[in-house]
């Protein structure tokens, strides 16, 4: 029972990774760049678990940025995706122009 | 409705578009124009005032900001209220409606227009409810098409319940706060739609305003995380629906921390919680959807296995650690006032304040058809419409009615948010209603060349529509129709041409016959006939009254009411600038910024200790009164009495409420000391104690001159005490018809003797009931 459970996991995991390697290598960019700015949050969390969270301002400020760019990242992703029919391209340009002005405004 | 094709031009389907469009915008802006003029009843009839308690307020920060500035405004600290402990404005006020009255009074004079800060203040509302009805317009034109969007925009323009809170002159956060929630909603639906990140940065920016302006703002923040959840529970998980929420939620979050009345509550409070809790579901949804578009499902399904017993121990922690930390505050996180939203009896039992303004209250089944009229019966159409094709719109606008047609029920303030609702969905019943009607119209006048048998089968078919009660269920007539067409369809022969026949079994499906068609039309038209003369008659008699000038009509012409501004002015003209003025909560904003006063309490009811206090000090006896105010440094003392003229709202019918609220605080005050047999009276059969409160003296003194019986027009009684005279105050000020009496505090004797002191001791060990309750001011 364990032993095909974990033969089922092992099999996950390779087929997960077989299909994930067949991603086009922009869009495992964009995914780099978001595990990055999760990761930087993350950091951030721990940091104020460490230490306190007195200034509350920048605490928040800065994981919410983190998490916000992270989310822009993942929807610049869903739209870039060709395999989602349901965009056209020239999402592209104004969203790059919303996430630098709402940092600009947000920070 | 029929999509919008790209035409080559010249063609007369591209013709017939590009007169369309010409036509909606002009008709858009006569609805603006009628919207901004049937707020002008209170203009035209009184003057161009600002009206009640609150808007006061809003025009004397608006007048600091254009003084001196937006540095100055946001770190001010106002000293005339709430005196000794003043507000800090910049803290505690929502900015949005003032700083957009304030920029548009700094435009207009940059380009040499010199309008006043009053008038603008008085306009703004007309202006944005124009804008708001421009807003509907978007919006239903996102769920159901132009038509529909122009007919909600016609309703929004006149529902009485909107123009309570925006009339010309009502300068309140509602005014503009209406249109950014309408605005919010429809850059939110517009992003659905598109999943254009454009549309989601709008959607932040504008849930911002939306925050900025008024404290409803987490109604927006909890109803689109809950469309969010329906739709990913009803199956319609899409990824516009992640850009749509996603970004809003972090951005959202981000904007509204920034505003310094929200702050830090924007992650910390109860209110906000949902969104988060929703965000980190729409997380999980979307990892589930792409690892189930990325995997055979044989293996998914060992994903899923493993996943959820993981899952579930992780989930389980994090919940319990969450339920840990919200039921460690005693109120479970949430604010008193949303708290009251949930539980409606919450306010009455502990926050007596909160149950005590009139607004809070439930409404009655009258108010629904007051504020609403027509929109009532339509709306159960409009939301069958919105389930004849479900979109993500059309669901979030159902889900929209239903949670406001909720909170409307709870406190009658909210009926304003269920008005875009209710028009939404009867301007789609509307527009769905004149389909079908005039459809079926032309096709039966053009069907009249063709076969007689087309025609018979379709009256034969036709169910018996009284025309009356077709408005409230035309929506399943329309189904049924379509149903018994099709059956009916498929056992004729095919007699006619194919291409006949598809456009026969598109029309047929919709079609009724004509003489009901064209009497349902009329209808209807008469139906919008009778909503419009309502909605200008509630204009204007019923919500055009600015309640700070009063009139009645009387057999010799009429009477106007002054009272107010000039005992206002007579405190200004009167009395020195430091002087401090108690009155009830209700007159607070109103002194400051016309009698420029400082005020004890005033409107924003924020210290309930405080305001116990004064209340504590109108319900006790003269001495101990005189002690109270003393001690907070007061000089005048204002009450307002409508015992001369019949004016209702005056101070002895709220009475109850300063008992009630010092009782709260001062446990020495008793509800049923000033109650004769659970009866509030003032005539011959009151009790002592109310006959020697300072509130009763204060209304009454002198009163027995004015009829030589004392007779009060509002209790419709003689009073009890008619012959007194006032010990530690003098009266200063009388107004014309008596509403508004100024006293000032008497100055202390200058030399107590020995056996008085001693007296006063005994009184006060006497006074007092309990030994454990002690009056704390004597």
């Amino acid at each position: 029972m364990v032993k095909s459970t974990s033969k089922d996991a092992q099999d996950l995991f390779r087929s997960l990774h077989s299909a994930y390697s067949a991603t086009p290598t922009n869009l495992k960019i964009i995914d780099m760049y978001v595990v990055f700015a999760v990761f930087t949050a993350l950091i951030q969390v721990a940091y104020m678990a460490l230490v306190g969270s007195f200034p509350f301002n920048s605490f928040l400020s800065g994981v919410l940025s983190c998490v916000g760019t992270a989310v822009l990242a993942v929807c610049l992703r869903i739209q870039v995706n060709k395999e989602n029919k349901e965009f056209k391209c020239k999402t592209i340009v104004t969203n790059l122009g919303g996430i630098v002005a709402m940092f600009v405004i947000a920070v | 409705m029929a999509a919008v094709e790209s035409l080559p031009p010249g063609t007369p389907s591209a013709m017939r578009n590009a007169f369309g469009t010409v036509l909606s915008a002009l008709i858009l802006v006569l609805i603006g124009v009628l919207a901004f003029s049937i707020r002008l009843f209170s203009v035209i009839k009184y003057e161009s005032v600002i009206h009640e308690f609150d808007p006061y307020f809003n025009y004397r920060v608006t007048q600091f900001l254009s003084k001196n500035g937006i540095y100055e405004f946001w770190n001010w600290f106002d000293d005339r209220t709430w005196y000794p402990l003043g507000r800090v404005i910049g803290g505690t006020v929502y900015p949005g409606l003032t700083l957009t009255a304030g920029t548009i009074w700094w435009v207009l004079n940059a380009i040499n227009i010199p309008l006043s800060v009053e008038t603008v203040c008085v306009f703004t509302a007309p202006v944005f409810s124009a804008f708001a009805s421009w807003a509907t317009y978007l919006l239903t034109k996102e769920v159901k098409g132009s038509g529909a969007g122009l007919a909600a925009a016609a309703l929004l323009a006149m529902v009485p319940s909107y123009i309570s809170r925006s009339v010309a002159g009502s300068y309140d956060n509602e005014a503009v706060a209406i249109f950014a929630l309408i605005f919010t909603f429809y850059l939110y639906i517009k992003t659905l739609n598109t999943g254009s990140l454009f549309y989601a940065t709008l959607n932040a920016i504008a849930y911002f305003y939306m925050v900025c302006s008024w404290g409803g703002y987490t109604f927006i923040i909890n109803l689109i995380p809950m469309h969010v959840l329906l739709c990913i529970v009803t199956g319609r998980y899409s990824p516009r629906l992640y850009i749509a929420y996603a970004p809003l939620v972090v951005l959202g979050t981000l904007l509204a921390a920034l505003v310094p009345v929200v702050g830090f509550n924007a992650v910390l409070t109860s209110e906000h919680f949902a969104s988060f809790l929703v965000f980190i579901i729409i997380h999980v949804v979307a990892l589930v959807y792409y690892i189930k578009g990325i995997l055979t499902p044989k293996m998914f399904k060992v994903a899923v296995t493993l996943v959820v017993s993981i899952g579930l121990v992780v989930c389980l922690i994090v919940v319990a650690v969450l339920v840990a930390l919200v039921a460690s505050s005693p109120t479970g996180g949430w604010s008193g006032r949303s708290l009251s939203l949930l539980d409606p009896t919450y306010a009455s039992k502990y926050i007596p304040i909160i149950a005590s303004v009139s607004e809070h209250q439930p409404p009655t089944w009258p108010s629904y058809f007051m504020d609403i009229n027509v929109l009532a019966f339509l709306v159960p159409a409009g939301i069958i419409a919105c389930f004849s094709p479900l979109s993500d719109a059309s669901s979030f606008v159902v889900l929209y009615i239903v949670m406001s047609v909720y909170f409307s029920g709870v406190m009658v303030r909210l009926m304003l948010v269920l008005a875009p609702a209710a028009c939404i969905m009867s301007g789609i019943a509307l527009s769905q209603a004149f389909d079908v009607f005039t459809g079926s119209i032309k096709y039966q006048l053009s069907s009249k060349s063709k076969d007689d048998a087309e025609d018979n089968t379709s009256t034969k078919n036709a169910p018996k529509d009284d025309a009356s009660s077709g408005k409230a269920d035309k929506g399943e007539e329309v189904a049924k129709e379509r149903l018994s067409k099709k059956g009916k369809k498929k056992e004729r022969e095919p007699a006619e041409k194919p291409s006949v026949k598809s456009k026969i079994v598109k029309k047929k499906a919709l079609v009724l016959p004509l003489e009901a068609s064209i009497v349902a039309l009329l209808l209807l038209i008469m139906l919008g006939a009778f909503y419009v003369i309502h909605c200008v008659w509630a204009a204007a008699e019923a919500y055009s009254a600015p309640s700070i000038v009063l009139t009645s009509q009387s057999h010799d012409g009429l009477h106007v009411f002054d009272d107010f501004r000039e005992s206002y002015a007579w405190l200004s003209h009167n009395t020195d600038v430091d002087d401090k003025v108690a009155s009830w909560w209700d007159y607070g904003y109103q002194t400051t910024a016309m009698a420029n006063r400082t005020v004890i309490v005033d409107n924003n009811t924020w210290n309930n200790t405080h305001i116990a206090t004064v209340g504590t000090a109108m319900s006790s006896p003269e001495k101990a009164a005189w002690e109270i105010f003393n001690s907070l440094d007061v000089k005048y003392v204002l009450v307002v009495f409508g015992g001369v003229i019949g004016y209702p709202s005056d101070d002895i019918n709220k009475f109850l409420w300063m008992v009630r609220i010092g009782g709260g605080e001062f446990p020495h005050i008793k509800e049923a000391d000033y109650l004769r047999d659970g009866q509030y009276r003032i005539d011959s059969e009151a009790t002592p104690t109310m006959l020697n409160c300072l509130m009763y003296k204060l209304c009454y003194y002198r009163f027995v001159e004015t009829d030589g019986k004392g007779y009060d027009r509002v209790r419709r009684t003689e009073i009890g005490k008619k012959h007194f005279k006032l010990t530690h105050f003098e009266e200063v000020f009388t107004s014309h018809h008596w509403m508004v009496r100024i006293y000032k505090l008497k100055p202390q004797k200058n030399r107590i003797r020995g056996r008085v002191k001693k007296l006063k001791q005994k009184t006060t060990s006497g006074v007092s009931s309990k030994s454990v309750k002690k009056n704390p001011w004597m």
